[in-house]
């Protein structure tokens, strides 16, 4: 019995069924933390896989920040899995597009089960390779043979940011006056400002 | 000194643009004064041209201008350039000298017309493209002029276009001329395509060795272009133009189809003589078509009682003449009674449109008569162009007719049924000429009294160029003295002063017909000379004495003759039904595959093709646009879909 | 441990982004199973930087992150604009761009 396996088994596991948990549930909360439970396991695989920095990133960016900013949405529409969404109205059933997907991911382990891969074993207590996955390693790459794409992904950073306060911040509507000084009376109202 | 060829035809295009730019704006007076001024100009030029030629020794006599490449393609290259030779030269004074004459007399003649711009517009346009033809030095900016007189043409004889009539005839004109251009292009091609030159003096300097031994091609290309000359100079089978052209007004009549225009023709001919003389059977086919239609034409003169359509036919018949001389290699003589014929067929128009003028517009001859003392200096200046043009000895128009007869029975290409035809044609023509004279000027006043109150003899500015083209149709004749008639160095001048252009083509048959030719050089026969000329001349006057007595006084012979030869006389009055055969055979198939080609094939099968599609098309939208649900999960649903299909056909079927 | 297990776990990760994409019909949880699906890539890729034993991978991963949190930030304020005019988190009750 190797630990390895065991580790692998049991992340695999917990990662598969917090996936489904994800949508077979109807609470959106509850679903929040299922992806990040999922995520978390995945976490483990990747330091399986060697890669320590990514699986700490994948904890620190993905499930900290992106899934805290799922969070933030479902309690700002103030969702609670309880909302009308209507009667099932298409022309695939369910069980239609479950077997689709299936289908597909057959179709995926087929086409992997033909890659030659070179025999390499992974996991945490093999011998770790010290050039291969560690934070240096990962940096040296970042900084110098892929630093045009670094920098483009700063930019699509930015170009995002803007773009999500441009479409989440409310219109003003045209009727609204702008309050000025004078029209208040006194100096103690400033104008109001658009809020994102 | 040839670099101011290119004013020649520049200086009318100026009056062109004036007039036309400044259309309403010019005050009427002076727009026939500005299109006369440049056409003098020009003419002037040419004067100039044309002594600068003559000083030049014989053999050096060319002047060339190349003004800029028009169109260079590969290691072919359009130009606009300038040649002026002895041929175009005389080409040259004919067009802008009686074109002047005729600018000067459309002053007169136009006065009243409200549409005066317009025409003197077109009238230098015209100028413009004549003497672009004629002076063109290679045969594609030839065929430009060629197509802008053809525009013009058009243009003019459509001038009126508020009457019917008129419009369709130059309808008429351009589309019978149109098939005479297809012509000439494919000629041109062949040239083109066999000597890979289009200019005239390579042309003449290569083709010989171009074509080699084929004659068929020469032959092929040379009845092509002699297609195009007979749709420009009206002769069969695409003579049925000119007579309709006569809608248009008569100062036109006289410029554009009668004195220049189409002798485009033979000039064409005449500047391609080597291409002909490689060719027997071409020399052949123009001889007989020239001769026919000087035959024909001449008849159908004899029955019109319209005085225009007289002058009409006889223009045909003429310009038979001209091909008929072309046609026996006598291109020098054709190019002779080019030049007379339009000195006398431009004075006869123009006392036409005098007549016509003084008439109020009537131009039945049957209602006309007697006119002779009121329009004294018509009726002289007539009567001189008419005993030119019947061959009386003495005027300009016998000296080249005979110089035609003679060469169609002595050359080599001819022969005595072409001269047979041609002196009968030149009795029917005294004939018809004189009935003419008869009717309009002689006998009893037949107007109505409101015409005949009006009667007056025209201003001078239309008299002055009839006067002048009534000495010219008198003394144009001595340039080209007959061989007996030719005492020291007074020699048929014409001839040799043509003779540089005329030379490469006569060599060429001097190898082919040598034996004949030498014959016919050395045994120039004084008495065979003479008694041809007896003998048409001898018919002429019996012809013209027939027609004294005849319509001199009473008409009453006439409507005996009339009614004993009923059928001959209808078959004559309608020109032979050649228009209705026409009509019949081209015309009315060509509607009815045109109208079968629009209302079966156009509407039914394309229209029907097209709105089919459009209905498949609609359909099948109609039927598949609820796939269009405009739910996300169903597209992403379709996505996973291709994705499964894509995947499994490099999983299993590759 | 074979790298190709991995893979097949990632295969099936994605199966159920997939469908979790194709049959929720809130839009957040679409939302999220489209984060899984990304996810799961991003675990093939790890997978196959550990067989070849190239650290590129791992960089390329880590620009797919930075990828997603554009993508989240970005479909998290579409979502705040349709649920403010629509009043719906319904994905099927966004089907105006039909016939």
């Amino acid at each position: 019995m190797n630990l390895d396996l065991v580790i692998f088994a049991v992340s695999s596991v917990v990662a598969i069924f917090s996936a489904i948990m994800v949508f077979a549930q109807r609470n959106p909360i509850a679903s929040v933390l299922y992806l990040i439970l999922s995520l978390l396991s995945q976490a483990v695989l990747y330091v399986q896989l060697g890669a320590l920095f990514m699986g700490a990133i994948l904890i620190i960016v993905y499930a900290g920040a992106i899934m805290v900013l799922f969070l933030f949405v479902i309690m700002l529409l103030n969702l609670r899995g309880t909302e009308d969404l209507g009667l099932p109205s298409h022309p695939l059933s369910t069980p239609t597009k479950i077997i689709i997907s299936t289908l597909f991911a057959v179709q995926i382990v087929l086409v992997a089960g033909r890659a030659a891969l070179p025999p390499v074993t992974a996991g945490m207590l093999v011998e770790p390779d010290p050039t291969f996955g560690s934070v240096t390693e990962v940096g040296r790459l970042m900084f110098t043979e892929w630093v045009y794409p670094l920098q483009l992904t700063g930019i699509l950073l930015l170009i995002a940011v803007v773009a999500a306060v441009v479409l989440a911040q409310k219109e003003r509507s045209e009727d609204e006056p702008v309050v000025t000084i004078d029209q208040a009376g006194g100096p103690a109202d400033p104008p109001t400002e658009k809020v994102g | 000194m040839s670099d101011f060829l290119y004013l020649i035809p520049l200086l009318p295009l100026i009056g062109f643009a004036i007039n036309a730019l400044l259309l309403g704006r010019v005050p009427r007076g002076l727009t026939g004064i500005i299109a006369s001024a440049t056409v003098l100009g020009s003419f002037l030029l040419s004067l100039v041209g044309f002594i600068e030629l003559a000083g030049l020794p014989v053999d050096q006599r060319q002047l060339t201008q190349t003004l800029f490449t028009w169109i260079p393609l590969g290691d072919f290259d359009a130009t606009i350039g300038f040649l002026l030779d002895p041929l175009s030269a005389i080409m040259v004074l004919v067009v802008t000298g009686v074109g002047f004459l005729i600018h000067v007399y459309s002053i007169g003649y136009m006065s009243h017309d409200p549409g005066i711009g317009r025409y003197f517009a077109y009238l230098n346009l015209f100028t413009f493209s004549m003497l672009t033809l004629v002076l063109a030095d290679n045969f594609l900016l030839m065929f430009v002029g060629w197509e802008g007189v053809g525009l013009c043409s058009y243009l003019l004889i459509g001038f009126w276009f508020q009457k019917k009539s008129a419009a369709d005839a130059g309808k008429k004109a351009f589309i019978v001329n149109r098939i005479g251009d297809f012509g000439f292009l494919l000629g041109m091609f062949i040239i083109f395509w066999q000597v890979g030159s289009l200019n005239f003096l390579e042309v003449n300097e290569l083709a010989p060795i171009a074509f080699g031994g084929s004659i068929g091609l020469v032959t092929a290309a040379t009845l092509l272009l002699f297609v195009g000359a007979t749709g420009k100079s009206a002769q069969i089978p695409l003579y049925t133009w000119l007579p309709d052209a006569m809608e248009g007004p008569t100062p036109v009549s006289a410029l554009i189809h009668a004195a220049t225009m189409v002798t485009a023709g033979v000039y064409m001919i005449a500047r391609t003589n080597v291409l002909f003389m490689m060719s027997p059977d071409t020399l052949l086919v123009v001889a007989i078509v020239g001769a026919a239609t000087a035959f024909f034409a001449a008849t159908i003169g004899l029955a019109q009682n319209d005085i225009k359509r007289v002058l009409a036919y006889s223009t045909v018949s003429q310009l038979g003449y001209m091909f008929l001389a072309c046609g026996v290699a006598a291109f020098t003589a054709g190019i002779f009674h080019l030049m007379t014929h339009a000195f006398f067929k431009a004075l006869l128009f123009l006392g036409a449109g005098s007549v016509i003028h003084a008439m109020s517009e009537e131009q039945d001859m049957r209602n006309m008569g007697g006119l002779k003392k009121y329009l004294p200096i018509t009726y002289i200046t007539m009567l001189i162009a008419t005993l030119a043009i019947a061959g009386i000895p003495g005027l300009s128009g016998f000296f080249s007719k005979d110089e035609i007869l003679f060469y169609s029975f002595t050359n080599p290409q001819g022969h005595w049924l072409f001269w047979l035809v041609g002196a009968i044609t030149a009795g029917i023509t005294a004939f018809y000429m004189f009935r003419l004279i008869y009717l309009t000027f002689h006998g009893r006043e037949r107007m109505d009294e409101k015409t005949k109150s009006h009667l007056h003899e025209s201003p001078r500015v239309m008299t002055v160029p009839l006067v002048i083209l009534a000495v010219l149709s008198i003394v144009g004749g001595y340039v080209g003295l007959p061989y007996v008639f030719q005492i020291g160095s007074f020699t048929n001048l014409i001839a040799d002063w043509l003779k540089p252009v005329m030379a490469p083509g006569q060599a060429l048959a001097a190898e082919a017909f040598a034996p004949t030719v030498l014959a016919a050089e050395g045994g120039h026969s004084t008495a065979l000379e003479l008694t041809l000329m007896a003998a048409s001349v001898g018919l002429a006057v019996i012809a013209i004495l027939a027609a004294r007595a005849l319509y001199k006084s009473d008409h009453a012979a006439v409507t005996r003759l009339k009614e004993r030869f009923a059928g001959v006389h209808k078959l004559l009055e309608n020109k032979y039904w050649v228009d209705e055969f026409y009509g019949a055979t081209i015309v009315r198939p060509i509607v009815a595959g045109s109208v079968f080609l629009w209302k079966i094939v156009d509407v039914v099968i394309i229209d029907g093709l097209i709105n089919g599609m459009a209905a498949l098309t609609a359909g099948a939208a109609d039927t598949l646009k609820f796939t269009q649900s405009g739910r996300v999960r169903t597209y992403a649903t379709g996505f996973v879909i291709g994705a499964v299909l894509v995947i499994a056909y490099f999983v299993y079927l590759r | 441990m074979d790298p190709v297990a991995y893979v097949m776990v990632a295969v099936v990760l994605f199966a159920i982004g997939s469908v979790g994409v194709l049959i929720s019909r809130n839009i957040i949880i679409l939302f999220m199973s489209v984060e899984l699906a990304l996810n799961a890539a991003n675990l093939v890729i790890m997978a196959f930087a550990k067989a070849h034993g190239v650290t590129d991978g791992h960089v390329i991963v880590f620009f797919m992150l930075t990828v997603a949190a554009a993508e989240a930030a970005v479909g998290l304020a579409m979502i705040i604009t349709l649920f403010r005019n629509r009043g719906t988190i319904n994905i099927d009750r966004f089907s105006l761009l039909k016939w």
